[in-house]
């Protein structure tokens, strides 16, 4: 039951992306073209989405207890640190650049095209690069 | 506008049902870094909800291939390479991307995801304006 909740969670959350126009790259580069002509479409699936988060957040933290676990797993981490900063900017670099971020990478694979299938190679090559320098380091 | 309205919607709720069900923040790039990593126990949730937004792919490849997902941006075949490398090391690093602090943590009030999304709007916004200027457009 639990996995076929996450699993239907998923669905919903591709289909989402793909209704948005985050699957489009040249509506994300539009978004971003604050300087050129700017597209200003994707402000609506940052509204929509944060929207229906904010309130269903408020409504399920009163519970105390998520529905299939015992507790909620949310991040502890506060404040700003240089992680965080290089890791956005670097991210924010990437993602202007192909106008694919993480999402909408996998759920264009499903296209077969080629160009999809590169960008999330390339993407789990850098994870496995950051967790690798992250081992070593630690050591 | 209206389509973008309603797919935020979609997100929104799916991200929802993860927290009300499972209690958990939906990042896809903390998804896959815990799918790479040996370390973590918790991976059949992972794989299920991938296989959801992987079914979904193909629901909208069938649907329409070419609405969903024309790639019509100057990019060569390397940018797309070069980009993911940075998108996938970029968003471990930084502990999230668009879904995990861009929806998750803005709707939680979080000042980490707060700063986090400015920074990579701000670092997307330059990005494409030397994109446009080496490629000659979006």
């Amino acid at each position: 039951m639990k996995f076929f909740i996450i699993f239907i969670s998923g669905f919903i959350f591709s289909l989402g992306l793909g209704l948005s126009g985050m699957t489009q790259p040249h509506i994300v580069k539009g978004f971003l073209d604050v300087f050129g002509e700017w597209d200003p479409r994707l402000i609506g699936v940052m509204v929509g989405a944060i929207t229906v988060h904010s309130i269903a957040y408020r409504l399920t933290i009163k519970r105390g207890s998520p529905l299939l676990e015992k507790s909620f797993q949310l991040p502890v981490k506060t404040g700003i640190d240089m992680r965080l900063t290089v890791g956005s900017i670097i991210f924010g670099l990437g993602w202007g650049w192909a106008g694919i971020c993480p999402g909408p990478g996998l759920v264009g694979l499903l296209s077969g095209d080629v160009r999809f299938i590169l960008f999330i190679g390339s993407l789990l090559i850098g994870m496995f690069v950051f967790q690798a320098s992250q081992r070593k380091f630690l050591k | 506008m209206m389509n973008a309205l309603i797919g935020g919607a979609l997100i929104g709720i799916a991200v929802s049902i993860m927290l009300l069900f499972v209690g958990r923040v939906t990042g896809i790039s903390g998804i896959l870094g815990g799918l790479l990593n040996f370390e973590t126990t918790d991976k059949k949730w992972r794989i299920f909800f991938l296989l959801g937004m992987l079914f979904g792919g193909l629901l909208l490849r069938n649907y329409d291939q070419d609405q969903f997902f024309k790639i019509e941006t100057k990019a060569l075949t390397i940018d797309f390479v070069i980009a993911g490398f940075l998108v996938g090391f970029g968003t471990l690093l930084g502990n999230g991307c668009t879904s995990g602090h861009g929806v998750c943590g803005i709707s939680r009030l979080s000042l980490r995801s707060i700063f986090a999304t400015v920074l990579f709007i701000s670092s997307g916004i330059l990005s494409l304006a030397i994109f446009k200027y080496l490629r000659g457009d979006l």
